[in-house]
C-alpha cells in the first residue's frame, strides 16, 4: 500500500490547484478572444467535445505531451531507437525528425525477451506467413479456422492446466466480450477496485450488477459476499442467479500479486465463481512460467475461468480463455468476438506456439528455463537496489513490474525528460490511469536485460531521481553505517 | 357547620362565575388589556396539541438487522445457476479447418475447394509484394509491439500507415486501432455520452450495438435502410424540442450492412443530416477498397465530399487483407480519441507487420484501380447465375461484394431456417467442394434481420469458379428445399 506523507500530499494538491487555476484563466481569455471571431459553419451543432470534458487534456496533459506516445524505430527489445521530436509552440503540436537515439528500454512489456526476432520463433513465423498469408479475412466460425488456431488452443490449454481453451484476436476484446457471454441481468459481478478498464467495460456491457471490493482486502470481499447473498437483488430481494468474482494476477499499476489462495477459499465457501485475469503474469512468473497459480501453489482446477493475453510475455497479440470443456463450448456458440471478429492473424498464432514451446523446453534447448530464471533474478536485483537507493517502490518480490512513486505533477515531466536525456526510456503514468495524487513511473524488467544494462539503468535512475527529488526514503547505506557506528561505540 | 358555610359560599361564587363566563353570550375576558374570546382558548389548546403530535416521531416498527447466524443460513441455502448451460444434443460444434491460405482456392479438411467464405475482395491474400513487406517488418520489428501506444508501442510504421490512409481518403488525419471490431465500439463511447441522442439503423452489427450500449446515450432505431423512416424519426426527435439544439446528435449507419448486404444511400443521409443538424458516424468495413471509382469508399461512390462525413471507421480485415482498424475525420475528432478512446489507450498497438501490410495494400490499390471493375463484373456474373436458384433469392444490393441469399419463404421458426441453410452449406461443401457459409448470430445480438447464406466475392474468382458454385447451389437447394416447398 502507498503511504502518502502529509507534506507531500499538501504540496501535490497545491501544484494541481495552481495548474487548474491557470488552466481556467486561460480558458476564460480564450473564450473572450473567440467570441470576437466570426462564427464558423458549425453553428447550431453542439460542440463535439464540451469545454469541461477535455479540460484536463487541453490544459494539463498537453503541457507534458512529449513524455507520452514516444515513437520508436526498432523492435521493442532491451535497447530501442527512440525517434527525436521537437515542438515550436509549447507542445501543442509535435513534429518528428529523422534522428533517433539509442536508449535502454525500461517501459515495454517484454518480460521473456520474445519482442525482437528470435532464433527459434522468427523462421517459423515467416514460414507460416508464406503458407497462410497475413490474415484469413474471415471470422473464426466461417473460414478463419486454420490448423494453427486449433493447435494453439490445445497447447494453451495444456500449458495453463485446463481441459480446453478458446482464442481471440485482442486481449482487451477478450474481457469485454466474454464477460457478457457468461453473465447477464440478474447476476452479480464483484470485482477488485483496481481492475483494468477492459474488465470494467465488460462488466458494464453485460447488464449484471457490479460491486467493488477494496483492493486485495479479503475480509472486505467476504463482507461484500455475505451482504449481497443475504440481501439478494436490489429492491426485489430475489436471490442472485450467479456471482462471479474477478481478480487479476499482477496489477499492472501496483506491481502486486493478488492473494489468490485466500480468494479461492472464500469463493468456494460462498459458492461464487472465480475469474482470473493473468494478462501480466502468464509466462512471466512461476517456476515454469505458468503464472500466478504456479507461484502461489494453487491448483488450476480451482479457478473457474482463466484469462490471459499473448502481448506481454509471448511477444505477439491476442488473448485466450481457458476453462472446462462445457464453458468453452458455450463460449464458442455465444461469444461475439469469436463469431463476428476477424480471426487471429496466422503468423501471430505461430509466434505464440513457438514461444510456448521454448518456455516448456519442447524446442530441444533449455532457453526457456534460462529466461525464466533470468527474469526472476533481474526483477529481484533491480527492486532491492532501487529500495536501497531510497526510492519508494511498490510491488511484491518476483513481480517484474516496479512502480516508483512520483506524486508531484512537476516531477512527472522532469523525471521522464531527464531519463531520456541520459538515454533511458522510462514510462510515467498519471491521472486518469492512476488516482490524481499518486502519479508514478513504472519500470518493466525483461529477461533480455543483462546485468550491465541493469546497472546502467540504476545509475541513470538514481541521477534522475536526485534531479527530481523523489528519493522519499532514507538511503539504506546510511542506515547500516549508523548501526555499525553504534555497535562500535558499544 | 360554621366552616362549611364559607366554603359552600366560595364554591357557589366560583361556580357562578364560571357559568357566567360560559353562559354569557359573547363573553369577554380581558387579559393584560387584550380582548380574548372563549372559543379562542379552545382553538389555542387544539393548535398546541397538534403541534405537539407533529413534533413527535411517527411510529416505525423497530428495524432488526439480520444476525450473523441468519446470514450464514441464507448463504448456505443459496444455490447458484451453473456458469454455462449444458451442451445441447446434436449441437453443431465443428467448423471446417483450413490448411492453406484463405485465397479463392483453399484446402479444407484435406481436399481442395473453391472458397466463397473469405472477405478477400481484392484478392490480396498471397500477394507477393505484401508478403515481402511483412517479412521485412518481421525481421526488423519482431511480431508484437509489446505495449500500448502511450508507452513505447508507437512504431514508425504505425505513423506511416496513419498518414497513408489519411492521404488516400483525403482527410486531415487518421488513427489506427489494433482490432477490427474494437474500432467502432471504442469510437462511439468516446464521442457519445449520457444524454446525447443517437439514431441508428436497426440492422447494424453487434460491434456497433455494443458501442451504442456502452455509450449510455438515448438510442432510437429506424427501419433498416428506409430513408422515409429515418426522416420521420429525425423530425419527431427535433420537432419542438428546444433542448435538442444543446445536445450532441448522431446518425450511425454502415455503408454495406453485414447482416443484409444493403448499401446505405449516403447522399440522402447527408441531405437529412444537414437539414436536422446531426453528425454522421459511418462504418465502412466492407466498402473501403471496394466502392467508388478508385476504392475510396461510399463517399466517392455517391460523389459526396468527404468533409461532410464527420467520423468514418473501418476494419482492415476485409479488402486490405490485414487486421486492425482505423478511424478518420477532422483533426479534433482524431486527437480526442488519442486520450479518451478505451480501445486505443488501454490496449496494445497493432503488430507492426500488419501495419506495413496495410500500407502495401493501399499502395496496390492506388496503382491498380482496374481490380475494382473486375470485382464488379464478378459480382454481376454471380447475380445473373444465381437469379433462378430454387427456394433462395438474392436480397443484397447489386454492387455489394457480400451476396446475401435468403429463403424465399421462411418456415416460420428461425432455428428450422438455420438448420436448412446449414444443411445446404454442408452438402455443397461435401459433394461439390465449394466452401460457403451461413450468417451466424450470437444470442447477445439484438438484430432481427433474417439469416441467410453469405457469399463473399473476390476478384480472384474465375468464371468457372462462379459457375461451379451456381450449379452446385441450385442442385443442392432443389433437393433440400423440395420437402418444404
Amino acid at each position: 500500500m502507498v503511504r502518502l506523507p502529509y507534506s507531500t500530499a499538501l504540496t501535490t494538491l497545491f501544484s494541481y490547484g495552481l495548474l487548474f487555476a491557470f488552466g481556467h484563466l486561460r480558458d476564460f481569455f480564450r473564450r473572450i478572444i473567440d467570441s470576437r471571431k466570426p462564427t464558423t459553419n458549425l453553428k447550431d451543432y453542439a460542440p463535439i467535445c464540451l469545454g469541461h470534458e477535455d479540460f484536463y487534456t487541453r490544459r494539463l496533459f498537453n503541457r507534458v505531451q512529449d513524455c507520452c506516445n514516444r515513437p520508436i524505430a526498432s523492435a521493442p527489445d532491451a535497447w530501442i531507437d527512440v525517434i527525436e521530436r521537437y515542438s515550436n509552440d509549447g507542445n501543442k503540436t509535435i513534429h518528428r525528425t529523422s534522428k533517433t537515439s539509442r536508449c535502454l528500454n525500461l517501459g515495454s512489456y517484454n518480460y521473456l525477451g520474445f519482442a525482437a526476432a528470435d532464433e527459434y520463433c522468427t523462421p517459423r513465423v515467416i514460414e507460416s506467413l508464406k503458407k497462410y498469408s497475413a490474415s484469413t479475412c474471415s471470422v473464426r466460425v466461417d473460414g478463419g479456422n486454420t490448423k494453427l488456431h486449433i493447435e494453439l488452443e490445445e497447447l494453451v490449454a495444456r500449458f495453463v492446466g485446463k481441459p480446453a481453451a478458446i482464442l481471440l484476436g485482442m486481449g482487451y476484446a477478450t474481457n469485454s466480450t466474454i464477460i457478457p457471454a457468461l453473465i447477464g441481468k440478474g447476476g452479480l459481478i464483484i470485482s477488485d477496485s483496481l481492475n483494468h478498464n477492459s474488465i470494467v467495460n465488460g462488466a458494464r456491457g453485460s447488464g449484471a450488477a457490479v460491486r467493488v471490493f477494496q483492493h486485495n482486502n479479503i475480509a472486505h470481499l467476504e463482507e461484500v459476499l455475505r451482504e449481497q447473498i443475504a440481501q439478494g437483488q436490489p429492491r426485489t430481494h430475489r436471490p442472485w442467479n450467479k456471482i462471479i468474482v474477478i481478480v487479476e494476477g499482477i496489477y499492472s499499476m501496483e506491481g502486486e500479486l493478488c492473494k489468490l489462495p485466500e480468494v479461492i477459499s472464500v469463493c468456494k465457501k460462498y459458492k461464487a465463481y472465480t475469474y482470473l485475469d493473468e494478462a501480466h503474469s502468464i509466462g512471466a512468473i512461476g517456476k515454469s512460467g505458468r503464472g500466478v497459480c504456479d507461484l502461489l501453489g494453487v491448483d488450476p482446477a480451482d479457478v473457474d475461468i482463466m484469462m490471459g493475453t499473448f502481448t506481454k510475455s509471448f511477444g505477439s497479440c491476442g488473448g485466450y480463455i481457458a476453462a472446462s470443456k462445457e464453458i468453452i463450448h458455450h463460449l464458442k456458440q455465444t461469444c461475439p468476438a469469436h463469431i463476428y471478429a476477424t480471426s487471429m492473424s496466422p503468423p501471430a498464432v505461430q509466434q505464440v506456439i513457438s514461444a510456448i514451446k521454448v518456455i516448456l523446453g519442447e524446442d530441444g534447448t533449455n532457453r526457456g528455463a534460462k529466461k525464466l530464471a533470468q527474469i526472476r533474478e533481474n526483477s529481484n536485483f533491480f527492486r532491492s537496489e532501487l529500495k536501497k537507493m531510497g526510492f519508494e517502490v511498490l510491488g511484491d518480490n518476483d513481480s517484474p513490474v516496479m512502480p516508483i512513486m512520483l506524486y508531484n505533477p512537476a516531477k512527472i515531466p522532469s523525471f521522464s525528460r531527464e531519463c531520456l536525456r541520459l538515454n533511458v526510456a522510462a514510462v510515467v503514468v498519471a491521472f486518469p490511469a492512476t488516482p490524481l495524487l499518486l502519479s508514478r513511473a513504472r519500470i518493466c524488467i525483461s529477461a533480455s536485460h543483462t546485468r550491465e544494462d541493469l546497472i546502467k539503468g540504476l545509475e541513470v535512475l538514481s541521477k534522475a531521481g536526485d534531479v527530481s527529488g523523489i528519493k522519499y526514503f532514507p538511503v539504506e547505506q546510511e542506515k547500516t553505517t549508523a548501526v555499525e557506528k553504534l555497535k562500535k561505540i558499544q | 357547620m360554621d366552616m362549611a358555610l364559607p366554603i359552600v359560599n366560595a364554591t357557589a361564587t366560583v361556580l357562578a362565575r364560571v357559568s357566567a363566563a360560559f353562559n354569557a353570550p359573547l363573553a369577554r375576558a380581558v387579559v393584560f388589556g387584550v380582548h380574548i374570546d372563549g372559543h379562542l382558548v379552545v382553538e389555542g389548546l387544539l393548535i398546541a396539541v397538534i403541534v405537539f403530535q407533529l413534533t413527535r416521531k411517527s411510529y416505525k416498527p423497530p428495524k432488526k438487522p439480520l444476525t450473523e447466524k441468519e446470514i450464514d443460513e441464507l448463504c448456505d441455502d443459496w444455490k447458484p445457476e451453473p456458469l454455462c448451460p449444458p451442451i445441447k444434443e446434436g449441437a453443431r460444434i465443428d467448423t471446417p479447418m483450413l490448411e492453406s491460405a484463405a485465397g479463392p482456392h483453399t484446402i479444407v479438411d484435406g481436399k481442395e475447394v473453391v472458397n466463397f467464405a473469405s472477405a478477400n475482395y481484392l484478392g490480396l491474400i498471397g500477394n507477393e509484394k505484401i508478403i515481402d513487406s511483412c517479412v521485412g517488418s518481421l525481421e526488423k520489428y519482431g511480431v508484437g509491439s509489446c505495449g500500448p501506444r502511450g508507452f513505447y508501442g508507437t512504431i514508425d510504421v504505425h505513423l506511416d500507415c496513419e498518414a497513408k490512409i489519411a492521404k488516400f481518403l483525403g482527410t486531415p488525419d487518421s488513427i489506427l486501432y489494433s482490432y477490427g471490431i474494437s474500432t467502432i465500439f471504442s469510437v462511439i463511447p468516446a464521442f457519445c455520452k449520457k444524454g446525447d441522442i443517437i439514431v441508428a439503423d436497426e440492422g447494424v452489427h453487434w460491434a456497433v450495438q455494443n458501442g451504442l450500449h456502452l455509450s449510455r446515450s438515448t438510442v432510437v432505431y429506424f427501419k433498416h435502410n428506409d430513408m422515409a423512416s429515418l426522416a420521420s424519426t429525425l423530425e419527431k426527435l427535433t420537432r419542438g424540442n428546444k433542448r435538442a439544439e444543446k445536445i450532441r446528435r448522431y446518425i450511425v449507419v454502415e455503408s454495406i450492412y453485414q447482416n443484409s448486404g444493403q448499401i446505405a444511400p449516403l447522399d440522402e443521409i447527408v441531405r437529412l443530416k444537414e437539414k436536422y443538424r446531426f453528425r454522421v458516424i459511418l462504418e465502412e468495413s466492407h466498402s473501403f477498397g471496394v466502392l467508388g471509382k478508385s476504392g475510396r469508399g461510399l463517399a466517392e461512390h455517391y460523389g459526396v465530399p468527404i468533409e461532410k462525413i464527420d467520423i468514418i471507421t473501418a476494419g482492415m480485415g476485409n479488402a486490405l487483407a490485414t487486421d486492425g482498424g482505423f478511424c478518420t475525420g477532422s483533426v479534433r475528432v482524431v486527437d480526442h480519441q488519442r486520450l479518451s478512446s478505451s480501445g486505443y489507450v488501454f490496449s496494445a498497438s497493432l503488430p507492426p507487420y500488419l501495419a506495413s501490410a496495410a500500407v502495401s495494400a493501399v499502395n496496390y490499390l492506388e496503382e491498380n484501380p482496374s481490380v475494382l471493375s473486375n470485382l464488379r463484373s464478378n459480382i454481376a456474373l454471380l447475380h445473373k447465375e444465381l437469379s433462378d436458384t430454387p427456394g433462395l433469392e438474392i436480397s443484397s444490393h447489386v454492387l455489394s461484394p457480400i451476396v446475401f441469399l435468403k429463403l424465399k419463404k421462411s418456415t416460420g421458426s428461425p432455428t428450422t431456417d438455420l438448420d436448412l441453410l446449414e444443411t445446404i452449406a454442408e452438402r455443397v461443401l461435401k459433394e461439390d467442394s465449394v466452401f460457403i457459409v451461413t450468417s451466424k448470430k450470437s444470442n447477445l445480438d439484438r438484430c432481427k434481420l433474417p439469416i441467410g447464406i453469405r457469399l463473399f466475392v473476390s476478384v480472384g474468382h474465375t468464371e468457372s469458379d462462379i459457375s461451379a458454385l451456381s450449379k452446385s447451389l441450385k442442385g443442392v437447394s432443389a433437393s433440400v428445399l423440395s420437402d418444404y416447398f
